[in-house]
């Protein structure tokens, strides 16, 4: 590639007013409530003083139950079968956001599976990026170049906490529990 | 598609409990920006990207992280990106003027443009998702408590799938400028918001567009929010006669640029 690189559009906030534009029927429900294997992903998105954020909107991308990331379209109108491995929720007034989905599969052997995590929220002027962990063995966590890089305290933030077929993810913007959020190489402040 | 359940600055009390924010003036607002700006000119950095700690624009104080972000490289499944095709968009819904039985109040114009990756091919069959105020500058949601006129041939919401070359079009109304309580007397500069899907989960775009020559560009926290001036000029779109069209409508011209990890544009022999 010749000549210099592109520099990245800036972002910006999504505002309060996204609700009637990006969330749609359906979006939050990678598969249908009825599904075999289906799951709630959910939890609060939370501020600095620990009080819920009511207009912040959570998109995850995930592998399905067999670990296979087969990108399909659908996502805006499901059809029901197809399993498209993204979805889009806002939160409500308390703060909470939900998913039915599956419990993502390990990719590639010896990979951890995590849901891909994008939050977004009025008031936060970029996006911020997020994974959250299916449990996972202490040896398994120490392995992961994400989780064994963190010190427990830390680490705690990105695993999800199970409870039957309900999967709890809470994500703290600020404070003492924030969450970690991610940067990758290329990213610029 | 009009249930909603967000809150929005203009009725939220302000992220400082007992503080009465929308008391600050404009020139308090200012003079905060300015002196950012002062401290950003010394620093000598080039930022391309906000800054998510931008007390002038409030709502940011107790909703930015104060962790340093952790720098990991990307792997699986945030190397792909969700996929959206021709079941997901239909090629009317980049019209907004026609979705409903009348005409919408107000200056129509076209936005088109590229989206492009940082070595500038295009990327074609992305998804473009827009939304805005009416000519007005109200928005169809019930949060919304600033009385100018609802439009009823108006949503403001659009879609689209960029062709081969990467190009998208809307066909819009020109969106007014709208008050919010960050402070007193705020005003936001006219603005699309753009939500924008690149090759990799990690390119994920969410922005404003706004319109060459606001005079509201200085005074506004949010646009002011990113401190470098190229890279805020970055989101200004370009006036372009080619795009106007006759006895029709006006035209703006703006790129989109989705970097992500650049090994997924760099060539092997540019790779790092």
């Amino acid at each position: 590639m010749s000549g210099e690189p592109l520099v990245a559009t800036p972002g910006q906030t999504i505002g309060p007013f996204f609700g009637f534009a990006l969330p749609h029927e359906g979006s939050e429900q990678l598969v249908p409530p009825g599904h075999l294997n289906a799951v709630r992903l959910t939890g609060l998105v939370l501020d600095g003083h620990g009080d819920p954020v009511p207009d912040a909107m959570i998109e995850i991308w995930q592998a399905d139950a067999d670990g296979r990331i087969e990108p399909c379209p659908g996502s805006l109108h499901r059809d029901g079968y197809t399993f498209t491995g993204w979805g889009r929720a806002a939160t409500d007034n308390t703060g909470r956001y939900s998913f039915t989905t599956v419990r993502p599969a390990p990719t590639n052997e010896g990979k951890l599976p995590f849901f891909a995590i994008a939050v977004f929220a009025r008031g936060l002027t970029n996006r911020l990026f997020t994974r959250a962990y299916l449990f996972a063995s202490p040896d398994a966590i120490a392995a992961d170049p994400l989780l064994g890089s963190l010190p427990a305290d830390r680490r705690r933030t990105l695993i999800v906490t199970e409870d039957g077929d309900e999967l709890r993810f809470d994500v703290r913007l600020q404070g003492e529990e924030e969450t970690v959020f991610l940067a990758f190489p290329g990213d610029t402040p | 598609m009009l249930e909603e359940s967000t809150v929005d600055d203009a009725i939220e009390p302000g992220p400082l409990a007992g503080s009465d924010l929308a008391s600050d003036s404009q020139a308090a607002i200012s003079a905060e920006i300015m002196e950012i700006r002062r401290q950003y000119s010394e620093a000598a950095t080039e930022e391309t990207q906000p800054r998510l700690d931008y007390p002038p624009y409030r709502s940011t104080i107790l909703r930015h992280p104060t962790k340093d972000l952790h720098h990991i490289d990307p792997e699986t499944i945030e190397l792909t990106a969700p996929a959206f095709g021709q079941r997901d968009v239909d090629v009317l819904e980049a019209d907004l003027t026609i979705q409903a039985s009348g005409d919408p109040i107000g200056e129509r114009i076209i936005v088109t443009g590229r989206v492009l990756d940082g070595g500038g091919k295009p990327l074609a069959g992305h998804l473009v998702e827009i939304w805005q105020a009416n000519a007005a500058g109200r928005y169809i949601h019930k949060r919304d408590q600033h009385h100018a006129p609802i439009d009823p041939n108006f949503t403001g919401v659009g879609r689209c799938l960029t062709d081969s070359d990467g190009s998208y079009w809307f066909r819009t109304i020109k969106p007014g400028p709208y008050p919010w309580r960050n402070h007193y007397n705020a005003w936001r500069p006219a603005h699309i918001h753009f939500s924008v899907f690149g090759r990799q989960f990690i390119s994920r775009l969410i922005t404003q567009m706004y319109f060459p020559g606001d005079p509201l560009f200085d005074l506004d926290p949010i646009y002011q929010s990113i401190r470098d001036q190229r890279a805020r000029d970055r989101l200004v779109a370009t006036y372009d006669h080619e795009v106007t069209s006759h006895e029709e409508n006006t035209g703006y011209r703006w790129d989109i640029v989705l970097t992500g990890s650049r090994n997924t544009w760099m060539e092997p022999e540019d790779r790092e």
